[in-house]
């Protein structure tokens, strides 16, 4: 079985009992510099391995770039 | 000139020029931008990572010394400032942020009645507010009203270098306004930037000038330079204009055959 989410806006599915942090971990990122959305609502980074992911959930992960 | 310092949100900035991130061919540049503009305060963007093309974060480009500045462009109102304000917080980016709610992509001007709702919010939650505005004293009342640490007027577009379009509406904002006027967008030559400081903005932001300059680093160091000309002009008390001349040696004593 595979859960559907969304991460950045882009439907994709993950594992079973998948967390946030095994999502992050997966998408090779850069941990100090990003920022997590589950469902609206900001995760910090020690709540990551707490979060089961459901299907239909939202994920957004943020980080800076350049801007004036 | 020691002790003219510009005060923000318990900050003591004694560089008046702000500098922003965007548009530099390579990140790797921004360090030595930084150094030679002398700013303490720069801006920054959230955006959403995209793990097929990580980017660099920008932030450890930035010297560690420096305020950075998150703005929230991309928003289109307050609502969706407010969301992007909080998560530039939560990254550990401190608690200043620029607020640009823009919902007109040809000029890019910005709603000041969402940034005037989105200012009242950040403000309350403890965060230091500098809105992005179209210059309009009723506008600038009501955000001071609201909690902002400063105001940012705008003179002229964004990116497009065309100078102080703005400049009389902006003069009666620094007449009227108690609070720092920073002139931010549209500065497009280090003179422009002087002449804003001449007549008694704050500060300036300036993004797209320096980023997009053939030498980003001396045109850094230029603007640097201009800014602290122009507010050393402007603590020095220009002179009176007049329609005739007034002339400049003694009109007596002339050596005449």
């Amino acid at each position: 079985m595979r859960v559907q989410i969304k991460i950045n806006g882009k439907t994709t599915d993950v594992p079973e009992n998948h967390t946030l942090l095994d999502l992050i971990t997966l998408e090779n990122l850069n941990l100090s510099a990003i920022v997590v959305e589950h469902n609206r609502t900001i995760v910090p980074a020690p709540e990551w391995p707490a979060i089961v992911l459901q299907p239909d959930d939202a994920v957004e992960i943020l980080t800076f770039v350049g801007g004036g | 000139m020691q002790n003219d310092v510009l005060k923000i949100g318990g900050q003591e900035l004694a560089s008046r020029l702000f500098l922003g991130t965007g548009k530099y061919g390579s990140n790797k540049i921004i360090p030595q931008v930084v150094e030679a503009s002398g700013a303490q305060v720069v801006t920054v963007a959230l955006r959403r990572v995209d793990p097929d093309q990580p980017e660099e974060n920008i932030a450890a480009y930035v010297p560690r010394q420096c305020v950075l500045m998150p703005n929230t462009s991309g928003a289109r109102n307050a609502k969706e400032a407010i969301r992007i304000a909080r998560l530039a917080k939560a990254a550990g980016c401190g608690n200043w942020i620029k607020i640009e709610v823009i919902a007109d992509n040809r000029y890019l001007l910005p709603d000041n009645y969402e940034t005037i709702k989105a200012t009242e919010v950040l403000a309350a939650e403890g965060f230091i507010v500098l809105p992005y505005m179209s210059p309009d004293l009723a506008t600038a009342k009501r955000l001071a009203d609201a909690g902002a640490a400063a105001i940012m007027p705008l003179g002229a577009p964004i990116g497009s270098n065309r100078g102080l379009k703005t400049k009389e509406l902006i003069k009666i904002l620094i007449e009227e306004i108690a609070l720092p006027i920073i002139v931010d967008a549209g500065i497009g030559k280090p003179s422009e930037a002087a002449e804003a400081m001449e007549m008694g903005a704050s500060a300036v932001l300036v993004n797209t000038a320096v980023a997009i300059a053939n030498d980003p680093v001396a045109m850094a160091r230029a603007f640097g330079l201009a800014v602290s000309a122009g507010r050393t002009a402007f603590l020095a008390g220009p002179g009176s204009v007049q329609e005739y001349a007034s002339a400049s040696s003694p009109l007596t004593g002339f050596l005449q055959d």
